[in-house]
């Protein structure tokens, strides 16, 4: 394989490691502060690549697109954190799993009914779509480097809302001791709110941003979401640090893996077996890596023992 | 016979800058009660946690019936014969009281990859059972669920459970807790009893059950062990008056 | 705390009752949905094991099941093209016996509950019911992307497999095949819940620290409870494919693994017939809801969340109480 091949197939990677971050951030975030498992985000992911996708179809604009992604997210996620998620921080994470499977299957038909089963379009704008030429000639299209640039600028803007602002003190003192914030005279159950819709938006704008390279249907969240996982596994419970780490070594591992995987083995097999082989263990790849992190490190590259 | 049944050599433990435990040297002989009381924050629930296997020491080791065990982990003590009590009540809630004395003597018995007999009609393992729920007073709760039971009477489960192993050495953590005046004055003279089948390494607040039942005592003042002697002796140690009781007079 | 047996025979015999009258009014139809009801019932038979005795709340049961599925496809498929499984070392050719796919089917998902549960039961709480629900993806990827099986269409089988002595296309015997199979299972489940494992496997459920200070480990019994889970969940797997004649990724999917989770929880979790009366539920729920509106997964996670919510302890827990009997 030639350099520059390589080069594009890491670009890849980390664009998808960067989407995954966008998703696990959300999820981590809301297990740490709420301890809450949510297998509905995935929904979420969903809900903010459709309005996104009909946003576009409405008025053309892809900037309209992306804030109408951000905002019906983050509106679901915010409706349904008051009307059933927050009757479940108390329950055990038997409940959390069930009533949101609960939500998955409520918010699938749902959009189903609405908009029916064949998958939406959303279009890659004029002055982002085409290759870029990067320094060493490198031709790379310019939607996924802006991909990376918009994910990337997220995980930064997450960091210091965490570091520096007084949501994000509030976070971090969530995450350390519940009752104690409650002590502090916060009021709980906005902040829970807020983060829970917070989360959502992230995977609303990543549902969006993919919407554009991959068609818009439903179930398209789980997939995802069941990555997100993986990489939080892989990352920790709770670090953000860990969901970016744990998402970039995802991303490359999975984009890799089903380029190099099938010309390893067409080093000594027929070349029909070596595709299939090679692109069976690749579709296992980040799935050995989760347990190889495991086998060392049960708490996560970046959790907490 | 001279020889300590459970033996602590030099053992520390520290997290980050904070010693928890600084070269603690501790023994049980066999047929004694050998009480560790110290002021909160002493230190003795990590040392208690080392001696039963949760944590493992930074340094020295702990032998315990003749044999290194500061490798093995609680499973394997407790198989080695170590009883222990919590110091907040440790059982299974949802079950009865004898299913939880049943699952004491279960675990000795190494009966429990069994799949297919009626535990509850294993006429071996419910002779221990009952036995033991007889000594502590509890025969009349047998069917009674554990989270039916008043605090007293947990405590007096997880004794009855300690005995189902018939274990070699206890190690128990604050039994009389919350027991009230009665319930200690029960509790007194069944573990002065109980030494002479196995020893008790005793953690305790209640200063009068310690000295009422202590052959010996040792003293834990921030992660060492400042003192340990009979309860003479620790009564007139000025150094444990000093550090640990202040000027309030043994009595 | 008397009704709870009661509704178990009811049940049991309501589903042979209505299977008997399908049989006499010649409804073939429902005889096949009270199969199905059967066959999903052992699946949360299994699940159950690990979920209600265990407190495992596993995501991934739908590797089980596929793994079962896939042991019949792949066996009887080779039959039905007369091609040898494997000609070296030694010549291993498929089957259409049933007894025999069975005990494939038991072995593999024993086996593979065995190397998931290994690695999974060194976690607890929310991760480890992340990482079920990713091994149950991997081998749905792996499946799709493993062409000799039929990759993403699956597998048809042209002729349900046999058992000495009975016609299976006979749906009938079929159904009394299942049904016997879901009894055995279900007793099974009911000896083990009593034994000394399912005691000292509760106990750790509900305080491990209890366990482990009186000299058992909690993590061979998990896995062990894990392994009997897989095998069970892997043989209503077998029976399943054999019902449909075919077998496909879906069976690995996570929506399989979410339903396996409905059928115990709707029904009552850890309660000895709780799979029996939750999968028979689902499948009226299906039949019913599914005749009304095409959308009728929406009213299904409503019935589900109101359950969650507001029925804790399932549908047995509303009729016969809340509290699971214990003596």
């Amino acid at each position: 394989m030639s350099l520059i091949l390589f080069i594009e197939q890491m670009l890849n990677g980390v664009q998808f490691g960067v989407m995954l971050f966008l998703m696990a951030a959300g999820l981590t975030l809301i297990f740490g502060v709420m301890g809450l498992i949510n297998l509905a985000h995935g929904s979420l992911y969903m809900i903010g690549a459709f309005a996104a996708a009909w946003v576009a179809g409405m008025s053309g604009s892809f900037v309209l697109a992306l804030i109408a992604s951000l905002a019906a997210a983050a509106a679901a996620g915010a409706l349904i954190e008051l009307t059933v998620i927050r009757r479940l921080y108390d329950r055990d994470h038997l409940d959390q799993v069930l009533a949101t499977f609960a939500l998955i299957l409520i918010f699938s038909e749902g959009t189903r009914w609405l908009f029916g089963s064949f998958p939406l379009f959303l279009e890659i704008p004029p002055y982002l779509s085409g290759p870029v030429t990067l320094p060493g000639g490198i031709e790379y299209p310019l939607y996924r480097l802006a991909i990376i640039g918009v994910g990337l600028l997220v995980a930064a803007g997450l960091f210091a809302l965490i570091a520096r602002t007084r949501i994000g003190i509030q976070i971090r003192a969530g995450e350390a001791d519940r009752e104690m914030i409650a002590a502090l005279g916060v009021n709980i159950s906005a902040l829970y709110t807020i983060v829970f819709a917070l989360g959502a938006a992230l995977a609303g704008l990543a549902g969006a941003l993919i919407g554009a390279i991959q068609s818009v249907q439903v179930g398209m969240g789980e997939p995802v979401l069941i990555l997100a996982f993986v990489v939080i596994v892989i990352g920790g419970i709770g670090s953000i640090k860990g969901a970016l780490v744990g998402a970039i070594l995802v991303g490359l591992t999975d984009t890799l893996g089903r380029v190099l995987l099938p010309a390893v083995f067409a080093q000594f097999m027929a070349p029909q077996a070596a595709s299939s082989v090679g692109s069976s263990l690749a579709s296992m790849s980040i799935y050995i890596l989760m347990a190889g992190v495991l086998v060392m490190r049960p708490s996560g590259l970046f959790g907490k023992a | 016979m001279t020889s300590p049944l459970l033996d602590i050599r030099g053992i520390s433990k520290s997290f980050g800058a904070i010693t928890a435990s600084e070269d603690v040297s501790l023994t049980l002989m066999r047929g004694e009660i050998h009480a560790l009381i110290g002021p909160n924050g002493a230190g003795k629930s990590t040392l208690i946690k080392q001696i039963a296997g949760n944590l493992n020491p930074d340094s020295g080791s702990i032998w315990f019936d003749g044999r290194d065990v500061t490798a093995l982990d609680t499973v394997a003590r407790a198989r080695a014969g170590l009883g222990r009590t919590f110091q907040i009540s440790s059982l299974a809630m949802e079950m009865s009281v004898l299913q939880n004395a049943v699952l004491g003597a279960l675990g000795k018995r190494r009966r429990v990859m069994r799949f297919f007999r009626d535990v509850m009609r294993d006429a071996a393992l419910l002779d221990v059972a009952h036995a033991a729920l007889a000594e502590v007073g509890l025969a009349e709760a047998a069917g009674t669920r554990v989270a039916d039971l008043s605090h007293g009477q947990r405590r007096q489960l997880e004794v009855a459970v300690a005995l189902t192993q018939s274990p070699k050495a206890f190690l128990m953590d604050e039994p009389m807790a919350g027991l009230g005046g009665e319930g200690t004055a029960r509790l007194t003279p069944f573990l002065d009893g109980l030494r002479h089948r196995a020893p008790i390494l005793l953690v305790e607040h209640d200063m009068d059950a310690v000295f009422a039942l202590a052959d010996r005592i040792s003293v834990l003042v921030y992660g060492r062990i400042i003192a340990t002697g009979t309860p003479d002796m620790i009564r007139q140690n000025p150094e444990v008056r000093a550090a640990y009781l202040g000027d309030e007079a043994l009595t | 705390m008397r009704r709870e047996p009661l509704l178990n025979a009811a049940v049991f015999l309501g589903l042979l009752a209505a299977v008997l009258w399908a049989k006499a009014m010649d409804e073939p139809f429902t005889i096949t949905l009270a199969t199905r009801v059967a066959i999903l019932a052992l699946a949360g038979v299994g699940l159950n094991l690990a979920l209600g005795l265990g407190g495992l709340v596993s995501l991934g049961h739908a590797v089980f099941f596929g793994i079962g599925g896939y042991a019949m496809g792949i066996l009887a498929s080779h039959a039905q093209s007369y091609s040898p499984l494997i000609e070296w070392p030694v010549l291993i050719e498929g089957t259409k016996s049933m007894p025999v796919i069975w005990l494939v089917a038991m072995a593999a998902s024993g086996l593979a509950a065995l190397g998931i549960g290994a690695l999974s039961l060194r976690t607890s709480g929310v991760y480890f019911i992340m990482i079920t629900l990713a091994f149950g993806q991997m081998f749905y990827y792996f499946a799709i992307s493993w062409p000799a099986y039929g990759g993403e269409d699956g597998l048809s089988i042209y002729v349900r497999n046999g058992f000495p002595g009975l016609n299976t296309l006979d749906p009938i015997q079929f159904f009394a095949i299942c049904y016997v199979i879901l009894g055995l299972a279900l007793w099974l489940f009911s000896r083990l819940s009593r034994s000394a494992f399912g005691l000292a496997l509760g106990a750790a459920r509900q305080n491990a620290e209890r366990v482990m200070a009186v000299g058992i480990a909690p993590y061979r019994l998990r896995l062990v409870a894990f392994a009997l889970s897989g095998v069970i969940t892997g043989l209503a797997g077998a029976l399943f494919a054999d019902l449909n004649r075919f077998v496909s990724p879906t069976m690995f999917s996570w929506q399989t693994s979410g339903e396996i989770m409905v059928f115990v929880i709707l029904g009552g979790v850890a309660r000895l017939f709780g799979p029996v009366v939750g999968a028979a539920v689902f499948i009226l729920l299906e039949h019913v809801l599914g005749g009304l509106s095409e959308f009728w997964h929406i009213y299904l996670g409503a019935v589900l969340l109101v359950v969650v919510l507001f029925a804790r302890g399932g549908i047995i827990g509303l009729i016969a109480g809340r509290e699971v009997r214990h003596d």
